[in-house]
């Protein structure tokens, strides 16, 4: 079986609760005991439909008072021969950073346009959030198609819109499809009222497409997470060192270097739950024992000493400012890749990306909630990375504020 | 591009991730065990993910004295096999201590007492990150929360003010006071729970499979135990049933349902065919209010 991550994204109001309850609700993954508190809860609101569809995944008391989306929900659903996660994020601007959160773990960013309006500055922004995160695959889904008589024209003419405005992004792969959240119109089953479309419905769409997954490099990245010492009278000098593959492969014998110190050894041996293996593969949770006894710490990269990721103090990234205070020049923070943790700052603000065009644009030095900008980051301890686009495990990162605490930013590597 | 995992394999590696992610930001973890089979699995994933070592962290139950037997007993069995440290804590001493209303009715429960004993534990050990076998598809509050969930020093989940979380970065960063919820399984369903169990052959309570039983048919439908802390009435209608708890949580409010389930193949196989879902089918507690869970979670519940 087959997992597929998806997030979706749109401006306020396009539907996109409604759009992912219309999902659920007809591919039979809602309880009827949920169902039946919905409708009791659909006919206190007085809509118009029987069922509000998107009070199943609005889950806060505040989200369906106020009837939008505040903080990303996670769905499961699984149909046939594929399990589906969906984040459905919230539209609003001010919750953009939740947006970020949603899309960050995702294979395919399904997009809604409502047809009546075609394009707006949040279709734009998350679309470039899409195209910074390089997210796999891209599908638009146009919808309300029935408050525009279900017409091809004007559908042809958003689908032109936004072939042209994505000319800019890395968005490989993009796919359109006309729906009507609220009636179900090529949602689950194809629309009979848009024979003109000869494309297959979102969720046959979902089941079918060959996934790919987000960008690893086949290039052997791993960060020791936590250091294993039973300190026992039989285990008295193990010492293993605990973390995940994060790209490529090791083996047993290998010959590998400790980052950043630079110091070189020999794979001894290769743990997973205990029992010894040869080949770890990528996302293996694994535990490693080298030959030379090495003073290693939790963050430290190991890295095939043939193929070294970069080394830098001073990096060029593109960030997404999460933080409802501005950025402050010369703001100490912290800099987190993995379990990787060092002091920074934010040297200088390059530029910013103008959301209407999505080029980038001279900086004022500033950078406020949801900007998305080109910055420098200067690091106390040398990172080791590789660029986003190579490799998304070693080269994504997030800022930290050492005043709150809070996660005030997201950033890819250049 | 890499090629794709089993999606097994992909819930379990994120698992034993954020395990160790645990273990390498706090100084002081907790998990948070109730004998159910959340909690279970979460033991199963710390032992893949720590052995040959000891857990860097205790087990931590908080008793409401509603267990059923087959739950404590199970839970002593598996500390003992296992040989890591349990502290409990019991909601009747925290209802002594605090004077504390018990909870009244036919079907007493202390489900919402359990809060108050859960922040004095984590007081009493300055526990910085208590671990919980909690899933996103339970509960619809519950789908909207991040795996490292940050909570106040009132231990109050704000909903609307939770940190961004990206990709598999976990911001574990917390000022003193505040401690941090992990849901290292949040991504799994219930069908996903059961594979795994299958798949690691996994021991579980025995409450879980097809068992004759006593219950009290309630007006709504659900089955409800016989025993000591429920109310009994004239005009209970009491029945026998094959039986088996689909979640196991107090006697008091947890409801079972009939079934012929023997093994894991033959829940699997149910969990297939069923229409309800699991808190609907077993819960009391969340049939209080639309936000139920939503309220608890705001109050320091995990």
């Amino acid at each position: 079986m087959q997992l597929l991550r998806f997030f979706t994204a749109g401006n306020v109001d396009d539907g996109k609760s409604t759009l992912i309850g219309r999902l659920l609700y007809d591919s039979h993954a809602i309880s009827t005991d949920i169902i039946e508190t919905l409708t009791k809860q659909s006919k206190v609101k007085g809509g118009d439909t029987e069922i509000d569809l998107a009070l199943l995944t609005d889950g806060l008391r505040a989200e369906r008072t106020q009837g939008i989306t505040i903080d990303v929900a996670y769905k499961y659903f699984t149909t046939g021969n594929r399990q589906f996660i969906v984040a459905d994020t919230p539209g609003h601007l001010e919750y953009t950073r939740n947006m970020f959160t949603g899309a960050s773990t995702a294979e395919l960013a399904l997009i809604l346009i409502d047809a009546r309006n075609g394009l707006t500055d949040q279709t734009k922004r998350h679309s470039i959030i899409a195209s910074i995160l390089r997210i796999p695959h891209v599908v638009i889904c146009i919808n309300k198609m029935d408050l525009i008589n279900y017409s091809e024209e004007k559908y042809k003419q958003i689908e032109n819109d936004y072939m042209e405005f994505s000319r800019q992004l890395q968005l490989n792969d993009i796919s359109f499809i006309p729906v009507c959240a609220l009636q179900g119109d090529n949602v689950v089953s194809q629309s009979k009222n848009m024979l003109w479309y000869q494309g297959k419905s979102l969720l046959n769409f979902l089941e079918i497409i060959e996934i790919d997954k987000p960008k690893l490099s086949n290039q052997s990245r791993f960060q020791v997470q936590y250091i294993i010492r039973p300190q026992t009278n039989t285990l008295h000098d193990y010492r293993g060192f605990a973390g995940k593959v994060l790209s490529g492969t090791y083996k047993k014998g290998q010959k590998v270097t400790v980052l950043p110190s630079g110091i070189e050894t020999i794979i001894d041996k290769i743990e997973m739950n205990q029992h010894e293996v040869n080949v770890a593969e990528t996302n293996a949770p694994i535990v490693f024992h080298f030959k030379d006894d090495l003073d290693i710490s939790r963050g430290n990269s190991i890295v095939l000493t043939e193929d070294l990721p970069k080394i830098e103090k001073e990096i060029i990234a593109i960030i997404c400012w999460m933080d409802s205070a501005n950025y402050v020049p010369g703001q100490k923070i912290l800099f987190q890749q993995n379990s990787f943790r060092t002091k920074a700052v934010v040297k200088e603000v390059i530029s910013k990306i103008d959301i209407h065009s999505s080029i980038e644009k001279e900086s004022d030095g500033t950078m406020r909630l949801n900007d998305i900008c080109k910055v420098l980051i200067k690091t106390a301890e040398p990172i080791c990375f590789d660029r986003y686009i190579d490799n998304r495990n070693t080269g994504a990162f997030i800022l930290i504020s050492e005043n709150t605490n809070n996660t005030i930013a997201a950033g890819t590597i250049n | 591009m890499s090629k794709p995992l089993d999606y097994l394999d992909e819930l379990e590696s994120e698992a034993i991730y954020i395990l160790r992610e645990v273990a390498g930001q706090f100084e002081r973890p907790a998990l948070l065990f109730s004998g159910g089979k959340d909690s279970i699995c979460l033991v199963h994933l710390a032992l893949k993910a720590f052995r040959p070592s000891k857990f860097p962290f205790p087990l931590v139950h908080i008793d409401t004295g509603h267990n059923f037997q087959e739950t404590i007993s199970f839970r002593d069995n598996l500390v003992k096999k296992i040989d890591e440290k349990l502290i409990v804590r019991y909601v009747a001493d925290t209802i002594l201590n605090k004077k504390l209303q018990d909870g009244k009715g036919k079907f007493p429960t202390r489900n919402p007492l359990q809060t108050y004993t859960l922040l004095d534990v984590i007081e009493e050990f300055e526990f910085d990150a208590c671990i919980g076998g909690a899933r996103r598809d339970e509960e619809k509050a519950r789908a909207k929360e991040r795996i490292f969930s940050v909570r106040d020093e009132f231990g109050q989940w704000d909903p609307k003010m939770q940190r961004p979380e990206l990709w598999n970065i976990y911001n574990g960063k917390i000022n003193k006071g505040e401690n941090v919820r992990v849901f290292p399984i949040s991504n799994w369903t219930e069908l996903d729970v059961w594979n795994y169990i299958k798949r690691e052959n996994i021991h579980l309570p025995s409450i879980y499979f097809t068992h004759s039983r006593e219950c009290i048919l309630t007006e709504n439908g659900q089955l409800m135990n016989t025993n000591e802390f429920v109310q009994r009435e004239e005009n209970d209608v009491v029945v026998k049933k094959n039986v088996r708890y689909r979640t196991v949580g107090d006697m008091t409010c947890t409801s079972a349902i009939e079934s012929k389930a023997s093994t894991v193949d033959d829940i699997i196989k149910e969990l297939l065919e069923t229409k309800i879902s699991e808190r609907g089918a077993t819960r009391m507690d969340d049939r209080i209010s639309e936000a139920a869970m939503e309220d608890r979670k705001k109050g320091g519940y995990f």
